[in-house]
């Protein structure tokens, strides 16, 4: 296998409702901060990938819009994935194997704000006997968050606690869009939004982008001075059926972790794709990370959830603090589909 | 044998809120005002109409905005024979790539008054506005481009 870095990464401020830009207004900063960042020169990247869902911008095709940030011209190697940025970030990952290029550049965008994000999610759902009953995205994890609170011992009190934490991590995360200082007790005491789910085990809906700059072997080390390397990437899906899962694990999860070696060595930190609370439980569990570990630096998608992003963007702050020397070795992970049905874990490690 | 089931209705609706941003709502206000603009790329110099506020060719930001002409001139075009569901037109009509005086990329537009089989790659036009009291800030405040004649400026 080629040696594959992660040389840089860069994302939008998350906010609410950006009403001064459109997607790919968003973007266009956001790449141009990720490629000038890395050091490679944007005709020395060979394989450019995207991750966005049309859904979100409620037009066929939104994708394409996008290209207008690269400067595609003479024409580019380009392929996009209907699906979080950390799966393009995977197919660049594969495509650097080929031998012929060096770099690719990954990036991820979607406003969340112009439909009603709630709804929006309902048509992942399985369309002949789920989705007609419009089960909002809320409501269908809330189904998971309770049959986890019913069968192990965790407490409402453990899902505050989680928020309490990424709130007070994003105080230090200049990007994210719910930060400070809450008391659990306080939490806990406001009214549910779906049962057992309150307000603050809930991601923010937020309008974003991010980008990531791989580079491999040799390359890497010129432009970067700490890479962070990917020593192991893998991502497992688990049935459509919500019925047919046992919603209280991940064993999805725990197979991709396992295959990309996390509990080969200590892991400094780990930035886990949780958008509700009680869903890092699950993958804590799943990747069996100790108390050791700091999870989620960022706050995590409790501190900002743009959709088709916010995996991407785990894996480029595992990276980033690889790169700047806070961690020798760190774990990123994506997930995607209703309650954890797709689950990416990417390993990063210094020199 | 039972009957088969054929079909079932799952009916979806879903509204989007869609934000033109701010270089986007930029253009479409002056269009309501009767103006068209551009954006010109710092590098490349081309001027880009509609502006989406960054250069296709460079992928850099752009923000010079260019005031351009309503005259043009018409770069290729086609004769729509086909009828359709929902067409506001009588056929044949004609769809023109027409560039605006002053951009570098064309915009598409309809050409009219005139026979469908007179129109030419490099003929003059310009837009036929809606009246004063119609103009909104979007493309249909122009109902079409026709022909001009500039021999009299020549």
């Amino acid at each position: 296998m080629r040696d594959v870095a992660i040389v840089s990464f860069a994302q939008a401020t998350n906010l609410r409702r950006n009403t001064e830009r459109d997607e790919v207004g968003i973007l266009q900063p956001v790449v141009a901060e990720a490629v000038e960042k890395s050091g490679v020169k944007r005709d020395e990247i060979g394989f450019t990938v995207s991750g966005s869902c049309d859904f979100l911008a409620g037009q066929p095709f939104s994708f394409v819009m996008a290209l207008d940030v690269l400067g595609a011209w003479p024409p580019i190697q380009e392929s996009h994935v209907e699906m979080d940025g950390a799966w393009a970030l995977y197919e660049a990952y594969v495509r650097l194997q080929h031998g012929d290029i060096d770099s690719a550049l990954v990036y991820s965008f979607g406003k969340s704000s112009p439909g009603d994000l709630l709804d929006v999610m309902v048509l992942q759902l399985d369309p002949y006997y789920t989705a007609p009953l419009w089960p909002d995205s809320v409501s269908v994890a809330a189904l998971q968050a309770r049959a986890l609170l019913e069968s192990n011992g965790h407490s409402e009190r453990d899902l505050a606690e989680v928020a309490v934490r990424s709130r007070k991590n994003a105080k230090q995360n200049p990007k994210a869009q719910v930060a400070g200082d809450f008391d659990v007790d306080a939490l806990l005491a406001e009214d549910y939004l779906v049962s057992p789910l309150r307000k603050h085990d809930c991601p923010p809906i937020s309008d974003g982008a991010a980008a990531i700059v791989l580079a491999t072997g040799d390359l890497a080390k010129r432009v970067c001075e700490r890479p962070a390397w990917i020593r192991g990437i893998d991502h497992r899906i688990e049935s459509h059926s919500l019925g047919a899962r046992d919603l209280t694990t991940s064993p999805s999860t725990a197979l991709a972790g396992e295959k990309a070696g996390v509990g080969d060595g200590p892991v400094d930190v780990a930035e886990l794709h949780a958008p509700f609370t009680h869903q890092e439980l699950i993958i804590r569990d799943a990747l069996k990370l100790d108390d050791n570990v700091q999870i989620n630096p960022s706050g995590g998608a409790l501190a900002a959830n743009p959709m088709m992003s916010a995996g991407l963007i785990r894996i480029g702050e595992a990276a980033s603090q690889v790169m700047s020397g806070n961690a020798k070795r760190a774990v990123g992970h994506a997930t995607s589909g209703p309650c954890l049905q797709q689950n990416m874990v990417c390993v990063v490690e210094g020199d | 044998m039972s009957e088969p089931v054929t079909e079932i209705r799952t009916p979806i609706k879903l509204e989007y809120v869609y934000t033109a941003g701010d270089v986007q709502s930029q253009f479409l206000r002056a269009v309501a005002k009767g103006q068209l603009t551009g954006h010109r790329c710092s590098q490349c110099d081309k001027v880009y109409v509609p502006p989406r506020g960054l250069c296709p060719t460079d992928g850099v930001a752009t923000s010079e905005v260019v005031e351009l002409s309503d005259k043009g001139t018409v770069t290729t075009f086609c004769v729509v024979n086909l009828p359709f569901y929902g067409q506001s037109l009588e056929i044949p009509y004609v769809c023109a790539s027409i560039l605006l005086d002053g951009a570098d990329v064309p915009i598409f537009h309809l050409i009219q008054e005139m026979p469908a089989d007179e129109v030419t790659i490099g003929m003059r036009v310009e837009a036929a506005w809606v009246d004063d009291a119609e103009m909104k800030p979007n493309l249909a405040s122009i109902k079409h481009f026709r022909p001009i004649s500039e021999n009299a400026s020549a």
